[in-house]
């Protein structure tokens, strides 16, 4: 790859948005927040995150906000990544390796239904109560 | 647990962001033998007696989590240096900031995998706060600059996947150029 300089990145981003705009109806309306505390990443979360956005921009899912967040109190369920879709419930997936990630971004954002076996189902009640 | 020397650098810079800085310097800097660190924020700081604590691993204020030990992971990067024969040091004042080093001879066994440096840089810049990063990374004779708010103006929002995307090959296509 050659060395991207600031004004290439814009012009970049320029273009993208370009195609953006002609193709986007709406505003971001989904969430994915990935959890990046130290539990996640020694357990993939990185790898989790890489999974998504690759996912995400192949699919050209203009509408979805992509976040890294802390601990969320589900150290041993890690990868844990949470999912807000407009119309269906705030869900909160376990063990998100890379072929979780790819089936949460085909089934959960763009055919709008729940992965269900990874999805966790015993909150940490400190951290929810904190929140 | 940590593994990579990134692993390191996401949780330090953590630390920096939940400070409430508003500037952050990371300088990387590797030379032949040597990987070096150096981290300074702007963030609340810590009094004399917080600083000489943090270095305990049983330590925890308990302010991040009231039923959890949650500390700032200074320990792991003291065992990860000692280990390899390296040094470490952190200064800090209350109300002031905090300046962290540590490097690692590249060269010794127990030298930690450097790890997804694009990655992790992508990483650094998206902590959901109101800070400038500036990243100094230099690879022997060669080197870059650049900061968050910078990227922030090149890219805007670093939340849409396309953003995300090119923000990890700006980093690869720099970590390349002085590799």
């Amino acid at each position: 790859m050659a060395k991207l300089t600031l004004e290439e990145l814009r012009k970049l981003r320029d273009n993208k948005k370009h195609e953006i705009q002609k193709r986007e109806t709406d505003n971001k309306e989904i969430d994915v927040i990935v959890g990046m505390g130290t539990c996640g990443i020694a357990a993939g979360a990185k790898d989790a995150l890489d999974a998504f956005i690759a996912e995400i921009d192949k699919h050209n899912l203009t509408n979805v906000r992509i976040k890294q967040t802390g601990c969320m109190g589900f150290c041993t369920y890690e990868p844990t990544v949470e999912v807000k879709v407009p119309d269906m419930p705030d869900t909160i997936y376990n063990n998100v390796s890379v072929d979780v990630a790819k089936l949460i971004v085909g089934n959960h954002l763009v055919r709008k239904q729940l992965v269900s076996e990874h999805v966790f189902d015993r909150p940490s009640v400190d951290i929810i109560e904190n929140k | 647990m940590q593994y990579s020397v990134c692993d390191y650098l996401l949780d330090l810079i953590q630390n920096s962001v939940e400070s409430g800085a508003s500037v952050i310097t990371l300088d990387l800097l590797e030379s032949d033998d040597q990987l070096e660190v150096c981290i300074g924020d702007d963030g609340c700081g810590m009094d004399n007696t917080t600083l000489g604590r943090v270095k305990d691993p049983f330590f925890t204020n308990g302010e991040k989590h009231s039923a959890r030990s949650v500390g700032l992971g200074i320990p792991f990067i003291i065992q990860a240096v000692e280990a390899t024969g390296g040094s470490f040091d952190i200064k800090s004042e209350k109300g002031t900031g905090t300046s962290l080093y540590f490097s690692f001879f590249k060269g010794h066994i127990d030298m930690p995998p450097v790890g997804d440096l694009p990655g992790v840089f992508r990483s650094l810049m998206l902590f959901d706060s109101d800070y400038d990063l500036l990243v100094h990374r230099k690879n022997i004779g060669k080197s870059y600059r650049v900061s968050r708010s910078e990227l922030h103006e090149a890219l805007g929002d670093f939340t849409d996947s396309q953003s995300l995307v090119l923000l990890k090959d700006f980093f690869s296509s720099q970590e390349e150029d002085i590799s």
